[in-house]
């Protein structure tokens, strides 16, 4: 029954059937040739990559509802998703350090008191900003689920407030824009503080290795994460998808187009644009609780303003007002970003002077930026659509 | 007749200009009525202040037979309790259909949650046709808005107010731009809706007011200069001296 209700789902919404299919294809694709399961030519760390492009690839989503749909260019939603990540590293972090604490107490004639043991976890984690107290924001830091209700509330409730205190005074456009930089370089300042909390501008590291799976390879584990987030990927679509192409889709394109109709309508933009903005965030933010786990670390530079510029990039040239555009942007940008900055793309020599990408690449970026936002505003996800009805005609 | 709106002695001015000056103003709950004045005389700025959007400095605006002050509402409340406004330019949601306008023009929950779980139902789909029916545009119902004719995006934003189901329309130059047979319609169109509740057109071309053949109030430096039928106040010397005596 619930098959064929999904079947009918698909069927009725040939887009979502495409992208499920493409995406589970790859899935696939990449598990078998991968090192945990399969035959071994995708390296670990290139499953890896491939799981955090992902990740973006749903932040990139949230992107798009936000500011492709409702017209909210947020420069701030990379403040969502690091703090996701801050809040599930902050359960990697202790729960690892606290088994490591544990074992090495084994080998004590006395066991140890529990004020010991979180004297010594304390040790661990805070030494290097020279501290051994832990902080009061760790209270829950060994309890999982709390800190996955924190992946989610946190940045929720952050998001909720600010975006309650700006659209309620109608701060708009660029204005609004400048706010929400504002808003992701403070909490950065803020966390690069050696006293924030969060270790400064150490971040949190170790996170690739989860707690009680210490004797799982990361090979597998690097698979579990690819697919996991495949799946919250997939399931993020469909969540996005449900939300553009409802009422309340042509709502937030309505007020995108022409805010005052809206309103005069009867509509009350500032509790549509804040729906939005949450769900956004919280969407970043579950993207970035899976991101840091296959990054490994996090700290506060992830949160600089540059990140989320590169963010609103990825969704121009993948196509504003189209989730796939968001998708593939984010994928093929980040991707190749990762290609030219690794220093695997070959130098070209000129005679003169040699093109080096590691520099030149957002050279190429900025140029491709403009090209874009001239000659194809719709971006990549535009020119599909092009495609795609001329197919049809024909 | 019942009392629907009543502006009583409002004044706002902007960095010192008063656009509204002392302006008091009354229509009841079916009645037509067109608001003329040369540029300046405050027409927009009454509607601006009717709707919400702007707040009078001095007055008061009270709404409906309890007589509800407006001025601490906001623009989608004073919307939700039956004001209508159409704008001087026709604004509609361009990359949208007539269908997916006039859709969210229907007087249904605002709420964005309920909103979020809205489904089409038969008796909205019957809503819909028959408002395309009285604009015209029975057939574009799948048509983008943004690929009308100019006095057909005048008649889809008449539609989306009407779906409202609103009590007072305000109508900024509803004329604007039209040819003459989209006129001859429009002023059909604005009479039949004054039958069954109250309509303010803002309007400039005396040709199309006459048309109305409605009361008329005159507006200069922001407050009333005549009131009348057109015949009335076509010979008032203030309204010749100001307006038409050029």
């Amino acid at each position: 029954m619930e098959n064929t209700l999904f079947t009918k789902y698909l069927l009725k919404n040939p887009s979502v059937m495409i992208f499920l299919g493409l995406l589970a294809l790859f899935t696939v694709f990449v598990v078998i040739m991968a090192e945990g399961f399969g035959i071994g030519l995708i390296s670990t760390s290139f499953v890896k990559t491939l799981g955090k492009t992902l990740c973006l690839c749903m932040i990139a989503i949230a992107m798009d509802l936000v500011w492709g749909f409702c017209g909210i260019l947020s420069l701030g939603h990379f403040a969502f998703f690091a703090l996701g990540g801050y809040m599930i590293g902050m359960w990697l972090m202790f729960a690892r350090t606290k088994m490591i604490v544990l074992d090495a107490a084994q080998n004590v004639a006395l066991p140890m008191t529990n004020a010991e043991i979180n004297d010594a976890v304390g040790t661990q984690i805070f030494g290097v900003v020279g501290g051994a107290e832990i902080p009061m924001i760790w209270a829950f830091a060994d309890q999982f689920w709390v800190q996955l209700a924190f992946v989610v509330l946190v940045p929720g409730v952050l998001a909720l407030v600010f975006g309650w205190l700006a659209f309620r005074s109608r701060v708009n456009g660029v204005y609004l824009s400048i706010l929400t930089q504002a808003m992701t370089l403070a909490l950065a300042l803020y966390l690069f503080q050696n006293d924030s909390g969060l270790r400064g501008n150490n971040g949190l590291s170790g996170l690739q290795n989860i707690p009680g799976f210490d004797d799982v390879p990361q090979s597998l584990i690097s698979i579990w994460f690819f697919i996991a987030s495949a799946a919250v990927l997939a399931i993020i679509y469909v969540v996005a998808y449900g939300v553009v192409s409802s009422k309340l889709g042509n709502i937030i394109r309505g007020i995108r187009d022409n805010e005052a109709r809206v309103r005069f309508l009867g509509y009350n933009v500032e509790s549509y644009k804040l729906f939005v903005f949450v769900l956004t965030a919280i969407i970043a933010a579950v993207a970035g609780a899976l991101y840091y786990p296959q990054a490994g670390i996090i700290n506060p530079a992830e949160l600089a303003p540059i990140a989320s510029i590169y963010l609103a990039v990825w969704v121009a040239i993948g196509g504003r007002g189209r989730l796939y555009g968001a998708v593939i942007g984010a994928a093929f940008v980040s991707l190749l970003s990762s290609y030219f900055t690794g220093g695997q793309a070959p130098d070209i020599p000129f005679g003169f002077a040699t093109l080096r990408w590691t520099e030149w690449w957002l050279v190429l970026l900025g140029f491709s930026f403009v090209a874009v936002t001239l000659y194809a505003p719709k971006g990549i996800g535009g020119l599909i659509d092009h495609l795609s009805r001329k197919g049809n005609s024909s | 007749m019942i009392q629907l709106l009543n502006v009583d002695d409002i004044s706002v001015s902007f960095d010192g200009f008063k656009a509204i000056n002392g302006l008091s103003f009354d229509i009841g709950s079916a009645e037509l009525r067109a608001i003329i004045g040369p540029n300046g005389a405050g027409k927009t700025t009454f509607m601006d202040i009717v709707t919400g959007k702007t707040r009078p400095d001095a007055g008061d605006v009270r709404w409906g037979e309890k007589g509800v002050s407006l001025l601490r509402k906001s623009e989608a409340q004073i919307a939700q309790l039956g004001i209508g406004r159409k704008f001087q330019k026709p604004t509609v949601f361009e990359t949208q259909s007539v269908y997916d306008n006039l859709m969210m023009a229907l007087a249904n929950s605002r709420n964005p949650f309920s909103v979020l779980s809205y489904k089409r139902s038969r008796g909205d789909d019957d809503k819909i046709e028959d408002l395309a029916g009285q604009i015209n545009l029975m057939e574009q119902l799948d048509v983008l808005a943004g690929a009308l004719s100019h006095g057909q995006k005048q008649w889809l934003e008449i539609g989306m107010l009407l779906a409202q189901d609103p009590k007072l329309l305000l109508v900024d130059e509803p004329a604007a731009g039209m040819t003459a047979p989209e006129r001859a319609v429009t002023v059909k169109l604005l009479k039949e809706l004054a039958a069954s509740r109250a309509v303010v057109v803002v309007e400039h071309d005396m040709e199309f007011i006459r048309q109305l053949e409605c009361r008329i109030t005159v507006l200069h430096e922001g407050s009333v200069l005549a009131e009348g039928q057109i015949d009335f106040v076509m010979q008032n010397q203030d309204v010749i001296d100001v307006y038409l005596g050029r």
